[in-house]
């Protein structure tokens, strides 16, 4: 899973379709996502950052261009194909209350399960090592209304783990927690790309967070900019990013300074 | 904690064997039990007029209440599951309404000839079933249509709700027009009874409902993906808007069927499914769809032996002994489950 451009975006045009026309987010998109790292999508409020992950997990469909998973066009894939090929993590909170974090983990299971969903005890051992990847083994039993919203991102991690997809999106999973789980979230992410070799995408607000840990950043501005830190900053993608907000980047310090 | 719930399990079922055989014994005439168990086992316990009651009036009720308290317990279940809000019921999407326009249309316009229904006796029960079905099935099918074009769950709720009102006012129209025999037959069957499905009726009733709910337990994986909401759902697999049809339309067939037998019965549908969450503690539907059937039919026939007491006899509606008997139970249910959760921090 380590070739390069797991995920290829071609002159993608993302949007709501609408009874009159089309709302159109953001146009003109190309980029390459590598596989088997952690990448970064950086960019302002209402740039359509989480359009273009909902795009990019087939929640909508593409008001145009095309997307390439594993070098063949998402529109392909079926429901079933893609539940076992990406996972996904949301920002929104479930309000799912009365299940146990193991047995949300095991939802993960599910593109796997027969008719009637129950789990095998094969299934149990992914469970199990997913829950032990993450580091939540306390809280399976926890009933998930008691969790904060700290174990309960992890716990909702874990079930994208046990679903065993090359590639997981996150739509920023760090946004609603204190700065040290914001942390612990992101070293974890970047753990779980060296340990599985899973293509992680996120979207994430948490700029210095994002600079330290990914491996590769994607900056959503009139287009998409794939790089790492250095190129990005060499080819002044990040000093523009916040140019008309008033902050400037220091390529030195590799730092935005207020 | 498996173990508890399979006790649980047990001991609704017990429950439903008291109460049914209460159901049997219990009532104006005193009937004793080696009696009971002779007609029921094909003896004719020494009356004619014993057999008469046992096998016209008290088993059709009990296996009415029985398979009607299940089946609006899973409806009510379902729609709370699929609208993922706890205050949604069979009489919230507007389906009861629905029911009772179909009976509203056909008692009171066909006293528009100058014949009331109601004195047709037979054919009208059956005229009220097919009208109840037709009505119900028609709002279903309005719901099912408006729920494949609009995306969020509130919007659809709030679009059910006011079908349900536009159901009302048409049957407030229609009411003013009415003979008064055929409003006040409009009134008693929106009372709500298990008493009222007669002798053949009885047989197809439950068949259609001994067929259907088994039916629902194919729904348990969908339901429990539900839990996760449409995004979690959909990327586990899950085609969430046929998934939402086909559980809508389950729901509504089950309200349906059960409404038009015995009119619209109130809260059962609301309240078991909260109840046995807060008695099982999980969402899981492998465990809630088999806890609601139990806990409906049980308290089912509670409410309908309360109706009967002595006294009662014939003037409590359900309705009445459904919300007196249920809201307090539910209410202390979840009220515990609250306090204890707050100190399990």
């Amino acid at each position: 899973m380590t070739e390069d451009g797991a995920i290829i975006i071609e002159d993608l045009t993302i949007g709501y379709c609408r009874r009159r026309g089309a709302k159109v987010v953001a146009t003109g998109l190309d980029a390459s996502i590598p596989g088997g790292e952690l990448t970064c999508l950086l960019g302002q409020n209402g740039v359509g950052k989480s359009t273009l992950l909902r795009t990019l997990s087939a929640f909508m469909p593409p008001l145009g261009g095309e997307v390439l998973l594993f070098g063949r066009p998402l529109a392909g894939y079926s429901v079933a194909e893609l539940s076992r090929t990406v996972g996904v993590v949301l920002t929104e909170r479930t309000g799912i209350v009365n299940l146990t974090a193991r047995e949300i983990v095991g939802f993960g299971r599910n593109p796997y399960l027969g008719f009637w969903g129950r789990l095998s005890r094969g299934d149990y051992a992914v469970v199990d090592e997913a829950i032990e990847m993450v580091g939540i083994e306390a809280l399976g039993d926890r009933m998930v209304q008691t969790l904060s919203d700290g174990e309960r991102q992890k716990v909702m991690i874990a079930k994208a783990l046990a679903q065993q997809t090359p590639v997981i999106f996150l739509d920023e999973p760090t946004a609603f927690l204190d700065f040290p789980s914001k942390v612990e979230t992101m070293h974890l992410l970047r753990r779980l790309v060296r340990e599985t070799g899973k293509t992680i995408f996120l979207s994430t607000h948490d700029l210095e967070l994002a600079l330290h840990t990914a491996d590769r950043l994607c900056v959503m501005k009139e287009g998409l900019r794939v790089g790492t830190l250095d190129s990005l900053s060499a080819d002044g993608t990040m000093q523009g990013f916040f140019s008309d907000r008033g902050i400037t980047f220091d390529p030195d310090r590799r730092a935005y300074l207020i | 904690m498996r173990r508890s719930r399979g006790w649980l399990m047990v001991v609704l079922g017990a429950a439903i064997v008291v109460s049914g055989v209460a159901n049997l014994l219990l009532g104006a005439v005193e009937i004793p039990l080696g009696a009971v168990v002779d007609i029921l086992t094909g003896g004719d316990g020494g009356s004619e007029v014993w057999r008469n009651i046992i096998l016209k009036s008290r088993l059709p009720q009990t296996l009415t209440a029985l398979v009607a308290g299940a089946g609006l317990a899973v409806s009510g279940l379902l729609m709370q599951t699929v609208f993922r809000n706890p205050l949604a019921g069979p009489s919230v999407l507007g389906i009861s309404s629905g029911a009772s326009l179909g009976v509203a249309c056909v008692v009171l316009v066909s006293g528009l000839g100058g014949r009331a229904l109601s004195r047709l006796g037979y054919v009208g029960d059956a005229a009220l079933s097919v009208a109840a079905i037709t009505g119900a099935m028609a709002v279903m099918a309005l719901i099912a249509w408006v729920s494949q074009r609009v995306k969020g769950n509130v919007t659809l709720l709030i679009i059910g709700v006011m079908i349900g009102y536009v159901a009302n006012a048409v049957i407030g129209v229609l009411k003013f027009f009415s003979v008064e025999e055929d409003i006040s037959a409009y009134v008693i069957w929106g009372l709500g009874s298990f008493a009222s499905v007669s002798g053949g009726q009885v047989v197809l009733f439950v068949a259609i409902m001994c067929m259907l709910l088994p039916l629902t337990f194919l729904l348990t994986k969908t339901l429990n993906l539900m839990l996760l909401g449409d995004g979690y759902a959909r990327n586990l697999g899950l085609d969430v808007r046929r998934a939402r049809l086909v559980v809508i339309v389950a729901s509504g067939v089950l309200v349906a069927i059960v409404t038009a037998y015995c009119g619209p019965i109130m809260f059962l549908g609301l309240a078991v499914p909260h109840l046995c969450r807060g008695v099982f503690s999980t969402s899981d539907h492998r465990v809630l769809i088999p806890a609601s059937m139990l806990c409906g039919a049980a308290l089912a026939l509670v409410c309908n032996l309360i109706a009967r007491m002595p006294g009662f006899e014939g003037v409590l509606p359900v309705n009445s002994v459904t919300a007196l008997i249920g809201a307090p139970v539910v209410m202390w249910v979840l009220f515990r489950r609250r306090r204890k959760s707050d100190f399990a921090e």
